[in-house]
């Protein structure tokens, strides 16, 4: 490998990072100014910030418990997604099922579905086809959390299959000569060996489900609320409280950048989607 | 080999998962498409007209031109991608001080929300409030407005994307760079070959999986893209920004067809899960069946 000046490459990645982070940085701005001073000059430095927006939106009970919605809904669809979509990955790559590519490609096909279209039947199976009895879905953690698998578990069958496809068939094999069972093979031999990949899909899927919006805001209303309908809650007649959505849009940072942050080492090594490595 | 009874026992819940919140939601849509509707009239009465809508999706002008748009949106959006994305990845691969904190900060786009995306471009953009039109008002002496200029639309929704997405793009590179095997690169230095040589004959043609792999995700996300653009521009100037996923929604809400939007989603959908498809048979699915 050629030598050259660390300088120049300190410099190249300075100036990538203030690209990347140049929007995420104003946006915190937005959150510390006041109202009346968004209309004035765009100052870049931040001088004498303004935490009212802060106060005001953590003081609201309300974002509160969408928060934690939120996180209860995004958590719980990602663990369900990486353990169905490891089963699904699994079955797809130990056994000879009669049209197992095209059901592969199959499941895909329920991620590329234009939202706008499908809310509607969603709203209409879910207060009236799959309410039975005093047992509903609409506006409910559970229904959010299997309504975010139609996007979120596609994914995860197509970001694990290449990490189960690698793990060598012979251990399986290895292991029910030992006698273990097929249930103790999948959980204690193949699980543990797909760690980085089961570490991505989970932190993905879960981002997904936190960041989505669209599906939110028309499937609850009050008691599975989402952080990220709370922005539009901002959004009135009578304008747009820019302030109070910036305040909302770093609060819905936060969390993500720990998640995110936690795995960082990990997200490399397990991110193929479908693509067999090597 | 095990049973194959097994096999399906772990694929139940899935196949039963995407059935329920899937297949049938799509089964309504197709029944729809074949109706006029609007749901949120006072007496919403389904009408049954055959096939009229899809005989007027062939001389919608707004649908054709919409199509147009997110073609050329997917198209400079992916490239612009893969290339930053490719030189990003391959900067990664060298070591240097600061490198995890680099990569954590370039990833950072990766985990915001879309429409929050969506609002703080439309904060830096709007002009009078925004700071992007004012520099470049203040240090150039250029006008950008978004609200007028179908151009600058446009191109700011495609550096929006780029800006959120090539992370993504990066991650999957590095991921197939590292696993990359040595020798045919020592090889090719061995042998001679230059820099761009090694690139077109040994690095492109081994990474492919991973590029094609790539293209697939954006190319399905982009295609569905609603959030951001909805947020930044409203499919406007026009119907400069107007991307089939915008046209939909437009139809759906504020102009209340439900019935002819349905109808744009079951071919839009049909078109995007053709061209997947051929991806996906001629360059993903060889690999996975060989190796399998």
């Amino acid at each position: 490998m050629r030598k050259q000046s660390p300088i120049i490459g300190i410099i190249f990645w300075v100036i990538v990072s203030f690209l990347t982070l140049f929007p995420i940085y104003w946006l915190f701005v937005i959150s510390v100014k006041p109202a009346v001073q968004l209309f004035s000059t765009p100052d870049v430095i931040l001088s004498d910030p303004y935490w009212g927006n802060y106060a005001k939106v953590w003081g609201d009970r309300l974002l509160r418990s969408y928060m934690l919605n939120s996180v209860i809904i995004s958590t719980g669809n990602a663990v369900l997604c990486t353990i169905l979509g490891f089963f699904a990955c699994y079955a797809l790559s130990r056994f000879n099922m009669a049209g197992k590519e095209s059901m592969f490609f199959w499941t895909i096909t329920n991620r590329m579905a234009p939202p706008a279209v499908f809310l509607l039947p969603l709203f209409l199976l879910m207060t009236q086809v799959y309410a039975v009895g005093d047992w509903r879905l609409l506006d409910t953690r559970i229904g959010m959390i299997l309504v975010y698998c139609t996007f979120n578990l596609p994914f995860a069958i197509w970001t694990l299959r290449p990490t189960v496809e690698g793990i060598p068939k012979e251990l399986d094999e290895a292991a029910y000569v030992d006698g273990a069972s097929p249930w103790k093979v999948i959980t204690e031999v193949v699980f543990p060996l797909c760690r980085p990949g089961l570490a991505v899909t989970l932190i993905l899927t879960w981002v997904f489900a936190w960041n989505e919006y669209l599906l939110a805001a028309t499937l609850t209303n009050f008691n599975a609320r989402t952080l990220t309908t709370g922005l539009s809650e901002y959004v009135t007649t009578t304008g747009t409280e820019w302030g109070i959505m910036a305040t909302i849009s770093v609060f819905t940072l936060i969390p993500a950048l720990i998640v995110f942050g936690l795995v960082q080492k990990h997200i490399v090594a397990g991110l193929t989607f479908g693509a067999v490595k090597g | 080999m095990r049973s194959n009874a097994l096999g399906w026992i772990l694929l139940a819940p899935t196949l039963v998962i995407l059935f329920f919140f899937g297949v049938l939601p799509f089964i309504y849509v197709v029944f729809v498409s074949f109706h006029s509707w609007n749901p949120f009239a006072a007496n919403p009465e389904m009408v049954f007209n055959g096939a009229d809508n899809f005989r007027r999706i062939v001389f919608d002008a707004e649908f054709l031109n919409s199509v147009g748009v997110t073609v050329m949106f997917v198209f400079f959006a992916v490239v612009s991608e893969l290339i930053v994305g490719y030189l990003l990845a391959q900067a990664f691969m060298k070591d240097f001080p600061g490198k995890a904190i680099f990569r954590t900060i370039h990833t950072l786009p990766l985990i915001m929300a879309p429409i929050i995306v969506g609002s703080v471009w439309k904060l830096m953009t709007t002009p009078s409030i925004g700071i992007i039109p004012h520099y470049l008002d203040e240090w150039f002496g250029i006008t950008m407005n978004i609200g007028t200029s179908a151009t600058a639309a446009f191109t700011t929704i495609v550096i929006m994307d780029v800006w959120h997405w090539t992370p993504l793009v990066t991650l999957t590179l590095i991921a197939a760079l590292v696993s990359l095997p040595p020798d045919p690169f020592e090889q090719a230095q061995i042998d001679g070959a230059n820099k761009r040589q090694i690139f077109w004959h040994i690095t492109l043609p081994m990474i492919a999986p991973a590029v094609v792999a790539t293209v697939f995700i954006r190319l399905m996300d982009a295609l569905r893209t609603v959030d951001e653009v909805w947020m930044l521009t409203g499919g406007g100037p026009g119907s400069a920004t107007r991307f089939v996923g915008v046209h939909i929604f437009k139809e759906v809400f504020p102009k209340t067809n439900y019935g002819y939007g349905s109808t744009i989603s079951v071919i839009v959908l049909y078109l995007t899960i053709v061209a997947c498809w051929l991806l996906y048979v001629t360059m993903l699915a060889p690999r996975n069946t060989k190796k399998g």
